[in-house]
Formats: C-alpha cells, sequence, structure tokens
C-alpha cells in the first residue's frame, strides 16, 4: 500500500473532527438560539451556558441531548428549552420524557406496546397517580427498589424537574412578561408616591395588583433553583438572583437589570414568533454580559463549544477507528495499517486530552473529581502508556489495546453522565486543589496502569488460544510489556494510597482508617506486590503472569466501582444499581479468562502451530 | 542446630513467605471490607485488623475456633519476613539498592502502623461560641466526676474512670470523707421521665433528678452517628457512720451535676466524658459554615480560635478549617464537624506519636520503586537497542 495512505486517513480524521466546530445553521422559519444557549445562568453552584442546562435536563428526562419530535424531526436542547421557557403549551406536547419499562406504562392503562418517549400532556391525567407511587418508592432503600419503583421514582422525579424549569423566568401561564413587569414597576411606584406624598394607603386596584404580582413572584422564586438574574459588573457569583426574587426587591430608583429585561423581551418574542427580536435581544445581552463580566463570558462561551463539539464521543469514534487499523495490520500490510492506527490513535488522544483539559478549565480544578471524570482519565493514562510501549515495540498491538481501554473507559464516562450535569462542585472535605491534584491524580493513573496490563494479558491469552499469532518473540514481549506496566501500576498505586493517607491525616486527623474505598486501594498494591514477588521467586512463569494481570482487572473494577456499591464509608458517592449487574459481569468474564490461561499447552492454537513448525523444520513434516 | 538455624532463618527469609503473607493480607482486607457492610467501621477494624486472630463463633457462643490470621499476626510475620530477607540476602549493589529503599520504607510504615494502633489517643473538643476550654472529651469512655464545692476558683476533682465503675465496686479516697458504691453501671441507657404513657414506673434512684427517671438498658449502638447515653447509679456511704445517704443516677446525657451535702462540705456529682487536660486553652471566637451559591452543598467549614498558652507566653488567633488543622505541642485539632445549630464548633483532637511515619516511608518507597523501575527500563532498553542494533 501507498507510503502516503496513513497520511491520507489522519487527514480524512481531521476534517471530519473540524467540521464539527462549525455551528450549525439554523432553519429560515424558526428561531435562531447561537446566541440564546451561550446565555449564562447560575445553577447548582456554577455559572453556565443555556446550553449545558437543557441538554442535563434533556438528558434526566429523556436519556439524550436532543430531541426527536413526533414527525421525525430533531430539535436541539437550547430551541427546546426555549418553548419550555416561553411557549410551555406547546412544549408540553414534544415527546420529552422517557419510559422504558412497561409497568409503568401499564399503570396508566396505555397499550404496552414499543412507545418509549411520551410528552407531558399525556402524563396529566396521571399526575396524581404518578406523584404516590413515586413518593412511596423514594421512602424504599434504593438499594431494595424494584425495576418498576426505580422506573416510577425516575419518572417523578424528571416531571419535578420539568415543573420547575417551566418556572425558571417566570410562572407558567404569563402572556406578556415585559408589560407585567411594567405594570408591576408603574403600580409600585404609584402606590411608594401615594403613601411618601399623601400617606394615604394604595388604592383598592393597586392592592389587587400587587398581592396577586407579589404571590407569582415568590412562587417563581421558590420554584426554581436557576438563577437567571445575573449582577452587575464587579458582582460576585453570590449576587445572582431568581427572577421573581429580583422583583420582589426592585429598586425603582434604578434601571431593571439587563438580564431581566432580556428574559422579559426574549419571553414576548418568542411568543409573538419574532424570530429577528429574539436572536437581537440574546445577541445583545451576550454582548453585555461579556463586557460586564468578561471572565464569565468566556468560560460559558467555552463550555458551548465543548457541548458542541462533544470531545468524548469524537474520541470514541477515532478509538474504534484505530483498533480496527490496527487489527487490520495483523492481517495484511502491516506497516501501513499500524502506522495508520498509531496516527489516528494520537488523534483521539488529543481529542480526548482537549476534552480533559477543556474540563479543568471550565472547573478551574484538576482532571479527576467525580467517578465520570476518573473514567475519562484511566482511558487518558492509559492511552499515554500504550503509546510509549507502542514506539518501544512497533508491533500494534499496544495501540489495539489503549484504544479497548480508551474506548471502554469513554463508554463507562458516558452513562455516569446519563444523570446530569458532570462538572458539580466540590463538598467542603474534597475542596483542595492540592491534594485532588496528587492523590486522585496518582491513584487514577494507577488504575490505567492496571487495567492497561489486563487488557495487554488479555490479548496475550485470545491471540495464544484462537490464532496462531502469538510467536515465541510476541510472547516474550507481551510478557515484557506487562511486566514493565505492572511495575509502573505498583509504583503508582502506592504512592497514590500513601497520599491519600496523608490527605485523610490532614482533614479527618487519621493516616488508615480501613475504610472501603481506602482498602481498595489497598488491594490493588497488595495484588502488584504479591504479583511481582510471585515472578520473582519463580512462582509463576508467562502464563502466570498473565492470569495474575487478569484478576488484576477484577479488583482494580471492585476498588474503582465495587466498593462504591457496598453504600458505605467516607468515599460512597451513592449507590449505583444500575452498574451493579456490569461490575458482576466484567468480573465473571476475567474469572473466565483467567480459567483460559490454565488450559493445556496443547490447547493453545500458537503453540501447537510453534510445536509443529520446530518439528517439520527438524524434520518430523507431515508426510507427502 | 547451626543448620537448623540456617533453615529456620531460609524459610522465614523466603519469598514463599512473603507471596502467603501478601495473599492472606489480600483475603483479610477484601474480607474486612465486605464486613463493613453489616458491621461498623469501628468493629470491623478490632476484629479484623487490629487482632492476632480472626475468632469463628459457634452460634451460641459456647466456643469460638480461630480461622485466619488478624491483622496484627500477617503485619509481624511480614515485618519478621522483611527483616530476615535484609539479614540473610543483604548486599550493597546499586541494581538492588532501590528494593532496599523500598523495604526499609515498608518496615516504617508498618512499624509506624502498629506503633499508631497503640499509641495514638483520639478526643473531641465540642466548643459553643465564646467559649474557652483547656480539655478534650474522649467519646468511647466516660469519667464520674466528684467535685468538692468550695468559695475558691477552682474545685478539686476526682475523676473515677468507666472502667472502674464497670467494675460495680465500692470507691474510696483519701481526700473523700464518703465511699461511692456503684449499684449498676450502663454502657447505654434508656432514660424516661417517670408517668408517661407507657413510660417507665420504677425510680432508677433515691436522690436527684433520678427520683423522677426510670431507666432501661439498652445494647450499645452499632452505627457511629448514635451516641449512647451511658449511665450509673451510685450510692453514697459517709465513713463517719456508714449511713447511706441515698443513691443518684448519674448519666452523660444529664446536663447538670447533682449536688449532695457531708459533714457539713458540698460536693457535685457528674457523668461525664473522659477529659484530656491541656496546659493551653482555646476559646471560640466564630464559626462559619460557607455554602455553594444557590445550592446547599458546603463548601467549607472553619472555626476562628484564641489559642491562650500561658506557660510558653503564647496568645493568638488560629484559623481551623477543612484540611487546614491546627497543630500544637503534640495535639493536631481538625474541623471535624458543628453543633446542629451552627452556634458551636467540633473540633478533633488526635494525639499520634507516629503521625510522621507514613510521610517519610511515602518518600523512600516511591524513590525506592523508581530507582528499581528506572535500573530496570533502562537496563532493558540497552538490551533491546543492542538486540536489534545491526
Amino acid at each position: 500500500m501507498n507510503r502516503s495512505f496513513p497520511y491520507l486517513i489522519l487527514l480524512v480524521a481531521v476534517i471530519w473532527l473540524g467540521s464539527l466546530w462549525i455551528p450549525q445553521k439554523t432553519k429560515v422559519d424558526d428561531f435562531d438560539v447561537s446566541a440564546f444557549r451561550c446565555l449564562p445562568v447560575l445553577t447548582g453552584g456554577r455559572i453556565k451556558p443555556l446550553d449545558t442546562v437543557a441538554r442535563n435536563s434533556l438528558l434526566i428526562m429523556g436519556r439524550k441531548q436532543t430531541l426527536r419530535l413526533a414527525s421525525g424531526e430533531s430539535m436541539s436542547a437550547s430551541r427546546w428549552l426555549a418553548e419550555v421557557w416561553f411557549n410551555p403549551q406547546v412544549a408540553d406536547t414534544y415527546p420529552t420524557f422517557y419510559v422504558a419499562n412497561q409497568e409503568v406504562l401499564g399503570l396508566f392503562g396505555w397499550p404496552q406496546a414499543d412507545k418509549r418517549y411520551c410528552a407531558f400532556t399525556e402524563f396529566v391525567p396521571n399526575l396524581q397517580k404518578i406523584d404516590e407511587e413515586g413518593r412511596a418508592a423514594a421512602d424504599i432503600n434504593a438499594k431494595e427498589r424494584s425495576p418498576f419503583q426505580v422506573a416510577i421514582y425516575d419518572l417523578r422525579n424528571s416531571l419535578v424537574l420539568y415543573q420547575r424549569l417551566k418556572s425558571t423566568i417566570h410562572a407558567e401561564g404569563t402572556a406578556h412578561f415585559g408589560k407585567e413587569i411594567d405594570i408591576y414597576a408603574s403600580t409600585l411606584a404609584a402606590a411608594a408616591t401615594q403613601i411618601k406624598q399623601s400617606q394615604t394607603p394604595p388604592t383598592q386596584d393597586q392592592t389587587a395588583i400587587l398581592r396577586s404580582l407579589v404571590t407569582r413572584y415568590e412562587q417563581q422564586a421558590s420554584a426554581t433553583d436557576i438563577l437567571a438574574v445575573s449582577p452587575p459588573a464587579g458582582g460576585k457569583a453570590g449576587d445572582w438572583r431568581a427572577t421573581g426574587t429580583t422583583l420582589l426587591h426592585l429598586d425603582l430608583s434604578k434601571e431593571i437589570p439587563p438580564s431581566l429585561a432580556a428574559f422579559a423581551d426574549l419571553s414576548d418574542a418568542f411568543r409573538a414568533r419574532d424570530f429577528a427580536t429574539f436572536a437581537q435581544v440574546a445577541k445583545e445581552y451576550s454582548g453585555w454580559f461579556s463586557i460586564a463580566h468578561p471572565e464569565w463570558a468566556g468560560r460559558t462561551h467555552f463550555e458551548q463549544i465543548f457541548n458542541q463539539v462533544e470531545p468524548f464521543y469524537q474520541g470514541m469514534v477515532l478509538y474504534v477507528g484505530a483498533f480496527l487499523l490496527a487489527c487490520g495490520s495483523w492481517l495484511v500490510c502491516p506497516r501501513s495499517l499500524r502506522k495508520s492506527a498509531m496516527l489516528l490513535l494520537v488523534l483521539a488522544f488529543a481529542i480526548h486530552s482537549f476534552g480533559m483539559l477543556s474540563r479543568m478549565y471550565l472547573q478551574g480544578r484538576p482532571p479527576v473529581t467525580n467517578l465520570y471524570s476518573s473514567a475519562i482519565v484511566v482511558g487518558w493514562g492509559a492511552t499515554i502508556i500504550a503509546m510509549v510501549l507502542e514506539s518501544l515495540f512497533r508491533y500494534g498491538i499496544g495501540t489495539a489495546c489503549a484504544c479497548v481501554v480508551g474506548f471502554v473507559t469513554l463508554l463507562i464516562a458516558h452513562n455516569l453522565g446519563a444523570n446530569g450535569d458532570t462538572l458539580e462542585m466540590q463538598q467542603a472535605v474534597l475542596d483542595s486543589n492540592l491534594w485532588l491534584a496528587t492523590h486522585v491524580v496518582v491513584i487514577t493513573l494507577g488504575y490505567s496502569a492496571m487495567f492497561l496490563a489486563g487488557v495487554l494479558a488479555v490479548a496475550y491469552v485470545l491471540l495464544g488460544l484462537f490464532t496462531t499469532k502469538l510467536t515465541r518473540e510476541l510472547a516474550q514481549v507481551l510478557t515484557s510489556m506487562v511486566y514493565g506496566v505492572v511495575c509502573f501500576a505498583t509504583l503508582f498505586s502506592f504512592v497514590g494510597t500513601v497520599l491519600g493517607g496523608i490527605w485523610a491525616d490532614q482533614s479527618w486527623g487519621r493516616f488508615w482508617g480501613w475504610d472501603p474505598k481506602e482498602n481498595g486501594a489497598l488491594l490493588i498494591v497488595l495484588w502488584c506486590a504479591l504479583t511481582l514477588h510471585a515472578r520473582w521467586g519463580g512462582m509463576i512463569r508467562q502464563r502466570g503472569l498473565m492470569a495474575m494481570t487478569i484478576c488484576g482487572n477484577a479488583i482494580t473494577a471492585f476498588s474503582w466501582f465495587g466498593v462504591n456499591m457496598l453504600g458505605i464509608g467516607l468515599h460512597s458517592y451513592g449507590f449505583m444499581s444500575k452498574a451493579f449487574p456490569w461490575l458482576i459481569g466484567f468480573i465473571t468474564l476475567q474469572a473466565t479468562l483467567v480459567l483460559l490461561t490454565r488450559l493445556p499447552a496443547s490447547k493453545w492454537a500458537s503453540f501447537r502451530h510453534a510445536e509443529r513448525r520446530v518439528l517439520t523444520a527438524a524434520g518430523f513434516g507431515p508426510r507427502a | 542446630m547451626k543448620k537448623a538455624l540456617r533453615r529456620l532463618l531460609g524459610t522465614l527469609a523466603s519469598l514463599r513467605l512473603t507471596v502467603v503473607c501478601l495473599s492472606t493480607a489480600l483475603v483479610l482486607v477484601l474480607a474486612g471490607t465486605l464486613a463493613q457492610v453489616n458491621l461498623n467501621p469501628v468493629e470491623v477494624q478490632r476484629l479484623y485488623f487490629q487482632s492476632w486472630l480472626i475468632w469463628w463463633s459457634e452460634p451460641s457462643g459456647s466456643f469460638s475456633l480461630p480461622v485466619f490470621p488478624g491483622g496484627h499476626l500477617i503485619g509481624a510475620a511480614l515485618l519478621l519476613n522483611l527483616f530476615a530477607a535484609h539479614i540473610s540476602r543483604f548486599v550493597w549493589r546499586w541494581s538492588k539498592a532501590g528494593i532496599q529503599l523500598t523495604h526499609l520504607g515498608l518496615i516504617i510504615i508498618l512499624a509506624g502502623g502498629l506503633a499508631t494502633d497503640l499509641f495514638s489517643v483520639t478526643s473531641h473538643m465540642y466548643l459553643r461560641q465564646g467559649e474557652t476550654k483547656n480539655y478534650s472529651d474522649d467519646d468511647e469512655r466516660s469519667e464520674l466526676a466528684v467535685t468538692e464545692l468550695t468559695p475558691g476558683e477552682t474545685n478539686p476533682v476526682i475523676a473515677i474512670p468507666s472502667e472502674v465503675l464497670a467494675a460495680c465496686g465500692s470507691t474510696s479516697h483519701q481526700t473523700l470523707p464518703f465511699k461511692v458504691v456503684v449499684k449498676g453501671f450502663y454502657p447505654n441507657a434508656d432514660l424516661q421521665m417517670l408517668g408517661q404513657e407507657k413510660g417507665p414506673t420504677v425510680a432508677a434512684a433515691s436522690n436527684g433528678a433520678g427520683a423522677q427517671v426510670g431507666l432501661k438498658p439498652l445494647q450499645p449502638f452499632a452505627d457511629m452517628n448514635r451516641r449512647n447515653k451511658t449511665s450509673a447509679v451510685v450510692e453514697i456511704i459517709p465513713n463517719k457512720d456508714g449511713k447511706s445517704l441515698g443513691t443518684w443516677l448519674v448519666s452523660v446525657a444529664m446536663d447538670q451535676a447533682q449536688n449532695f451535702e457531708v459533714d457539713g462540705r458540698h460536693w457535685s456529682l457528674e457523668l461525664r466524658l473522659a477529659r484530656y487536660y491541656k496546659d493551653y486553652s482555646l476559646s471560640l471566637v466564630s464559626f462559619t459554615h460557607e455554602i455553594y451559591p444557590g445550592t446547599e452543598i458546603p463548601k467549607n467549614f472553619s472555626s476562628k480560635v484564641i489559642l491562650t498558652d500561658p506557660k510558653n507566653h503564647e496568645t493568638r488567633q488560629v484559623q481551623i478549617y477543612m484540611n487546614h488543622p491546627l497543630r500544637y505541642l503534640g495535639d493536631t485539632y481538625y474541623q471535624s464537624g458543628f453543633q446542629s445549630d451552627d452556634s458551636g464548633t467540633i473540633l478533633q483532637v488526635v494525639r499520634n506519636p507516629s503521625a510522621q511515619a507514613p510521610y517519610i516511608s511515602c518518600i523512600i518507597v516511591a524513590l525506592g520503586l523508581l530507582m528499581q523501575f528506572t535500573y530496570h527500563l533502562v537496563a532493558f532498553a540497552r538490551r533491546t537497542r543492542k538486540a536489534t542494533a545491526p
């Protein structure tokens, strides 16, 4: 194959990636939300673009970041959010909610067909029933909920979230928000002047208007946890307010805050289907915000781009591509395909790194802050080590294994991210960038090394058992690789564990408390030490080393996820019942692979093949 | 004889023993982790990690059998194995320097861990705003304080530890004109006022608050978040005539001491958490509890305290907050919690003479592993280069 082939592949991949940075064009007869989706709000302790709020809400309600309408057309999350905020009667008819559980559908007396997405209007007759069943499920311990209870509990939460989302800017059913604010402000001013000048109480009409509006604003402020009104230039994060709160404390001597005025205009323009004004107002407010709060604006704009590019999704695609090329290199055109695979891996690594660094910039923190980000860094670390291995031994096997770890960890991250915002705030005890940057990162890189070694060992077993590719030379190389990576894992796991102990000593007053997560880390260290000592003592050889390294996969998975599922200890981040069967499946798979390594050499295709070759060479070949 | 000794040393120093120890340690850690699902962590530590053997008890409790080595036994075996290996195989070579360093670091960490188990003391200091204390409380232990109420500034106190109370005997002290006889000691109890519906009907004691309160003994709580209400019933018998003054109920759940009189002198009785007195005092100026804007997620807890040490002529203000403890004269104060209405702080006080061991060992082991693996990697790269060279 042509020598330029690898670069051609790289070029195609780069062009494809580049195309994702170009924002999609909006249809002529619809709202342009390109400025709207960058507008900032404060929720969950962090300033985010509306794009993030919209995507996370949709993800929780419908498991996807875009909405597929009944007509088959797809709608962007931000466009959907605008509809929910400003025109909820229409949004209520969109198939937003994902209901997979047949029993839940049965609860409403619906035919248990393959209907999965439902609209809010469909739930309206059953809201009370859902609320009751959902509350009943909430009272049951998360570990003991049945699939029906889990589904009804999730559905209730989704509906509550949706209802709250509808009152983010104004109460549902507000016809002209701008006009309403004007009436409120003028009535308030008139009543105040009256009291001040003639010391007479407000008129009956004034009291009635104010009373009804104040109730409305109080309800709005208590219903939402999204603070949409940004402070004036120089304000702090603690100065953000809900629209209702701002109106209740309206300072008549000053102008209405630009963000409130903008959202009122957006709301009115949206309902009037005035595309031009909507886009214009969003742009103007965005411009004001960039001048008033340049740092916040920089981050929210960047976050929107980050959302749009979806670097981790692109990384997954590239990892699959590189893996296929690496596998192909063992069949045809070894040099050219191997190089293509390596180049694609480098590109995948670059986009993976971009995603990781973007998260660090957005959060202002080291890379690992929760389980989601640990998955991202596990894959990232494994890819680095594998690239080093590949540059030492050019067999394509390092590339293939890096792709497996990279892809699987990003897939895990993708599933962990389904619960909403993954850039969440850190609990007080975790609020220490020094320790997050050292202990947590080092431990996570230890996981990377463990999994990479494990995948290399699996490659040894699969190649040896089922193909004739595992030559004596390759077996030796794989053994060196696995041994080296296990050494690396030992170093990182030990240092990471002790650093964790020192952190615990700094914050809780004890170095070691036999907490499940600490024990998990210790298990990895012990396992590495055991493997190395057994190897040095000659108690295990090639296949024994592979068996122990594959076991290491199971131990690392237990330490990473399993201990969190026990639901005890200081490090438990919530029970993840959905992941439990996967963990059991993974551990069973590793056990099976370990058993396979115990098969006698005569059952290994590669060893049989090698023996036959030796015999043939010695003149004992099959008779002609 | 010499041969036998050498053989013993050989076994003790063998890699096989290392592998056995590491395997048993793995099983122990795994079992000790899973056991925490049903048992509280302190109990698991005691049974699995701070024990020589793990015992299996026959359900009726009539006999028990050792089933597995405990943490102390495995740790000791590993230490012995490490020492023996060093004695029998120690040779100074650059190629082995990394391994030697690593193992030296491990010896420090294992020995340090053992010392922590044996000598470290953990207590708490509960401070309300404006309050000053020169002692910390031990949550695990209690003591009966018998104080003579004198007009002076300080009152002499005799503290009887809970271990003595639990023996349910009679205690006398040369300075006390009476004997304290323990009628009952309850590590945990439920105290309720008499006269309530379905409540207790018999008073726990004849005098003081206990005359209106009934007592029901309880098992100590398994979970760490509930505090035991340790209680006791004591009788006071003056030495002069040997005629009992009656019984008193004392409990850590009671806020106030109870007074009585012997020979015209006034005394007070109180069961309280055991105290560790310091030569200095801390007073709480303010406690702050920050949250992230628009959420309930705690961002930081911090206590502003004034440290006063008359002995060392030191008075200064200190900020104690998450991950930033105060270290003073061997004690370390950590921000551990706060009182329910944010009006006070809870500081955890740890006195651990071997607190430095992990820091030293971490550096040594990391250095050792790094040296060893780099040495191997360089040697390996050299070999590969030689092999691939034309």
